[in-house]
């Protein structure tokens, strides 16, 4: 197809991408740079290099605000969650894929919607529910949350994975007397290992960052998880800032650093089921 | 079935019967502590009354008009010209995508402090060359649309790799007839390309009216709704009504008000995704 466009079209099209590139790098550039600063510095000139590097901001972010404790909250969370949601969805999903279970088409068809629904229209009884059951404050109980609210999107994409496996392979299993279970256990599961490992990252990284639920369940500090802490350390105009952003790089290391080893991974993962025809 | 039942039981404890509840309470007054007392339709009569729920709703159409062109109009650009970059296409769909993976409330505080901020951020930065700008997140005229751009930021990438990944798709002999045949860049597009992937954009535009009447974080990090409810929306008001009023009947039917919206367009996504077999 290049041979067919000119020099400049080409030209003219990377200059664009580079527009694009610089758009969605710009923040994420002054959130490095202001991590640091001083405050001094960023009101001073929020656009300018800092004189010496304040290495000093994550280490007061990290205790003084306590980010070292709640990201252990993270892990747990997401630890939990991620394991959660990879056993019961790929359970489930074998069972859609083999139409092993009566109305499968209804079922598929009530998960798929419960996709789209507002989180209001269950936060609401869930929140007195759990404090009836004195689940707040408690983030193990918080996983199950995200695994009923992740594993619908977990279920469609290892669904597809375990279509791709021929019949065949299962129906030798079961000439040789295995059943279902040892079928799904020890033959198929193996084979989709690549899809858990995709649903795994897209639960993960979507579990890490979750705001409304873990903001709303978890409320003593030394409960919340990375994102609730940092939520709570500011955003007033006298906030220090560079703590602030020190903070932010600490909460966007460990999913970042998953993101640039595996991003073909990712991205594969959150557009599966989006692109059509 | 036993196969289903762990999935199946998770999602009915946590979102079924909840949900279920939800609609129960719509019809009840209770403030989350005393015993709920049955009053029929007043919590809707109350919310209709509310010119906040007008405005908020106001807020939620504009907010899925924005995300409508803007956002699928820049992944549909970026998405195409990948086809022409060769080189460096996967650099590009990289930088793309890292917007996509920071938790919403760090995104929202970048930009919040970074960018908006008169005295930390990049407005703050005009003025040291005396142009003075107010913070736009501080304004009712602006800040819709100041929260409204932070979200596109986050999101806008996410468009332009699921649109390129569908023009990879393609036939490149159908591309190089109609280059050949002296078609410029909106001729191609308009021609071939957008026709090609058509249904990917609908899909799309299904989900980002799905996703627009869910707007949350946003909002509720960078304005609260506010100044003077000037960027409230339906999601933020009804979380206020039960977590700020303690008013559980209002909140709930305004849970079912957004319910409704998103109930047409999830008919229609059920629908697509369906006709694949899933």
């Amino acid at each position: 197809m290049n041979q067919t466009l000119g020099r400049g079209t080409i030209l003219a099209s990377y200059s664009i991408l580079a527009v694009g590139a610089v758009i969605a790098l710009f923040p994420l550039s002054l959130m490095i740079v202001s991590a640091l600063k001083t405050s001094a510095e960023i009101v001073a000139n929020p656009l300018a290099l800092p004189r010496a590097l304040q290495w000093v901001n994550f280490s007061r972010a990290w205790t003084d605000a306590q980010l070292g404790r709640s990201l252990l909250n993270s892990a747990e969370t997401t630890g939990l969650a991620v394991v959660l949601i990879c056993s019961t969805s790929s359970m489930a999903a074998y069972a859609l894929a083999r139409q092993i279970a009566r109305g499968w088409r209804w079922i598929s068809a009530y998960l798929l919607a419960t996709t789209t629904l507002p989180i209001q229209l269950y936060l609401f009884p869930l929140y007195f529910g759990f404090a009836h059951f004195g689940l707040i404050d408690n983030v193990f109980a918080l996983s199950f949350v995200y695994t009923a609210i992740f594993s619908p999107f977990s279920i469609f994409l290892l669904r597809t994975y375990f279509l791709a496996i021929p019949k065949e392979v299962e129906e030798a299993a079961v000439m040789d007397g295995a059943n279902r279970w040892q079928v799904f256990y020890k033959i198929s599961l193996p084979l989709v290992s690549p899809g858990i490992l995709t649903v795994a990252l897209i639960s993960g990284l979507n579990t890490w960052n979750e705001f409304l639920i873990s903001s709303t369940f978890l409320q003593s500090h030394d409960q919340q998880t990375a994102v609730v802490r940092f939520y709570t350390l500011g955003g007033q105009y006298s906030s220090d800032w560079g703590e602030i952003m020190a903070a932010a790089i600490l909460i966007v290391a460990p999913v970042l650093i998953a993101f640039l080893l595996m991003q073909r991974r990712f991205i594969e993962g959150m557009a599966s089921g989006s692109v059509k025809g | 079935m036993p196969f289903l039942l762990p999935a199946l039981l998770i999602n009915i404890v946590i979102i079924l019967i909840p949900a279920l509840l939800t609609i129960a309470m719509a019809f009840v007054e209770w403030d989350g502590a005393t015993a709920p007392t049955f009053v029929g339709l007043a919590n809707f009569r109350a919310i209709f009354a509310d010119p906040v729920f007008f405005s908020a709703l106001i807020n939620n159409i504009k907010w899925t008009a924005i995300f409508l062109t803007i956002p699928i109009a820049m992944g549909l650009g970026a998405g195409s010209l990948l086809l022409v970059a060769r080189r460096g296409r996967t650099f590009f769909q990289v930088i793309y995508f890292l917007p996509v993976i920071i938790a919403t409330v760090v995104v929202a505080r970048v930009w919040q402090g970074m960018i908006y901020n008169p005295e930390s951020g990049l407005v703050g930065w005009f003025k040291l060359y005396g142009i003075a700008l107010a913070d736009p997140l501080a304004r009712p005229p602006t800040a819709l649309y100041a929260v409204a751009s932070v979200d596109l930021w986050h999101w806008w990438g996410f468009l332009a790799v699921i649109f390129f990944a569908a023009f990879r798709q393609v036939d490149i002999s159908q591309i190089e007839a109609a280059l050949i045949d002296g078609a410029g860049f909106f001729q191609l597009m308009r021609y071939v390309l957008i026709p090609a992937i058509r249904p990917t954009i609908t899909l799309m535009m299904i989900m980002t009216i799905i996703w627009s009447f869910l707007a949350f974080d946003f909002v509720y990090v960078l304005t609260q709704g506010g100044p003077a409810y000037s960027s409230e929306v339906l999601s933020t008001l009804s979380y206020r009504y039960a977590f700020y009023n303690y008013t559980m009947g209002p909140a709930a039917a305004v849970a079912l008000v957004i319910s409704f919206f998103g109930l047409i367009a999830t008919v229609f996504y059920v629908r697509i995704q369906q006709k694949e077999g899933i």
